[in-house]
């Protein structure tokens, strides 16, 4: 028995050898783990209590990439709830949309992302949301599709205070409302009805951008 | 022979015992068509397929049990995206309605966000506002008595009555399907609550805004119905998915 662990013990010293040249090599691992933990310090902050990234829903995107909502931390979003097949008020609400995005001064414009999520998700798959998105020339990386369950769907227009109902196939009526979030999520304007003067979200949008500077 | 046939109906006592405790009752409801009277944007009937719903709304001490569990629920806890500021005010503590609070009186102060998580977690779901309509336009005896002028009458009466919502559950009528509580208690939060027009958007609803605002002289037992179902679906049209008022509770449903 005895003999043994004194066997043991030996080999255990043996190894102790390489662990002590492991060890430096660890606490440099951990050293520029923490240091990495600094740089993005903003995502390690916890989730505000009125912050959208609570939602825990999953949606994918028009490249059919999953995203959750939480994925678009740190950028200011600007927010409108369509469906592609609609002929009323969507390509007017499409055309703010684009108004707004192409009236952002350029120094901001890296911090703002532009989201476009379907209330139709049976009709508007990845693959159709893309060819909106390329039809109507909103095929930039500031651009965001996103479809999930209709469950989901319902959680999120509950979120925005977005009414919606389908009245028909390939109808739906819904509320026309443009929301701006802040880079945690938290809820910074809304813009309602169609074809408005977009001055005030722009400049809401700027302010809100202009902080992540 | 006669220990036999008392340990046979001890058994039988436990068994539903057992089950009467763990499951609160569900009954079930036949689908259907019917036109609902306000919100509908064509006069097509809608389809409502079989379902089950809660015989009674949810009740403080249900509700407990479900903060208990989940206590990111509880009244200090609860995230402001999810509900406003006097989500459960009329409760004592986190973890406790109090004693002003009845254990069987229906919960209220409750957001749409919470109402459909508790039902989640009982493995249900919210019911529909169609489905909610389909129940309560059911009396005693028929499953469509919205042209009894009766019933109506007794849906209006009960919108003038203050503080209804501190009563206990099941003491209003036992409605066509085994339901209680449809009217006379609190109002309920649906699903699809967030489904509704009343304002400039709203495109085909006018011909029925006409017959509500511009009614003829006497007053119907159409009217009354009218009157009664515009109350509901402009309350429910008022409502965001954060708010929790006093008189606003729910219950759940489940596909059969």
């Amino acid at each position: 028995m005895k003999l043994k662990l004194t066997q043991n013990q030996k080999e255990i010293l043996k190894k102790g050898w390489s662990y002590l040249f492991v060890l430096p090599i660890l606490i440099l691992i951990f050293a520029s783990q923490s240091c990495n933990k600094k740089d993005v310090v903003d995502k390690d902050k916890p989730i505000s209590d009125l912050s959208i990234y609570n939602l825990p829903s999953k949606w994918t995107n028009q490249n059919g990439q999953n995203v959750e909502i939480k994925d678009l931390r740190g950028k200011v979003l600007v927010m409108v709830m369509i469906y592609t097949s609609c002929k009323s008020a969507c390509p007017r609400l499409v055309a703010d949309m684009r108004n707004i995005e192409s009236r952002l001064p350029d120094n901001i414009k890296e911090h703002v992302k532009l989201v476009l999520v379907s209330i139709d998700p049976e009709v508007d798959t990845p693959k159709r949301l893309k060819e909106f998105a390329i039809a109507n020339k909103m095929d930039g990386d500031q651009w965001e599709f996103l479809r999930s369950t209709e469950e989901n769907t319902r959680e999120f227009a509950a979120v925005l205070a977005v009414n919606y109902k389908k009245i028909a196939p390939l109808e739906f009526s819904h509320s026309n409302i443009i929301s701006v979030f802040n880079a945690e999520g938290e809820l910074a304007y809304q813009q309602e009805g169609l074809g408005v003067n977009s001055d005030e979200t722009i400049k809401k949008i700027t302010e809100e951008a202009v902080k992540l500077n | 022979m006669f220990p036999l046939k008392k340990i046979i109906t001890f058994f039988l006592l436990l068994i539903c015992v057992t089950l009467f405790a763990q499951e609160v009752k569900m009954v079930p409801i036949k689908g259907g068509t019917f036109v609902p009277l306000y919100g509908a944007t064509t006069k097509k009937p809608v389809r409502v397929a079989s379902f089950s719903m809660d015989v009674y709304p949810v009740t403080n001490a249900q509700y407990l049990a479900f903060v208990k569990k989940y206590p990111d629920y509880s009244r200090s806890k609860m995230k402001g995206l999810y509900a406003d500021k006097s989500y459960l005010t009329q409760w004592e503590s986190d973890f406790s309605y109090g004693k002003n609070n009845l254990s069987n009186a229906p919960i209220t102060n409750v957001s749409w966000f919470a109402a459909k998580k508790y039902c989640e977690c009982q493995g249900k779901r919210l019911p529909t506002m169609d489905e909610w309509e389909y129940v309560a336009m059911a009396d005693e005896k028929r499953s469509d008595a919205r042209t009894k002028e009766e019933f109506n009458r007794y849906i209006l009466s009960w919108y003038e009555k203050p503080k209804t919502y501190s009563n206990p559950v099941g003491q209003t009528f036992k409605n066509y399907w085994g339901v209680y509580d449809m009217h006379g208690l609190v109002w309920e939060w649906t699903a699809d609550f967030n489904s509704i027009f009343l304002s400039g958007e709203s495109r085909k609803d006018k011909d029925t805004d006409k017959n509500l605002f511009c009614g003829s002289g006497s007053v119907n037992a159409t009217d009354l119905m009218n009157y009664a179902a515009f109350m509901r679906y402009a309350f429910r049209g008022s409502l965001k998915a954060n708010y929790t008022t006093k008189n606003l509770g729910f219950r759940c449903a489940s596909d059969k």
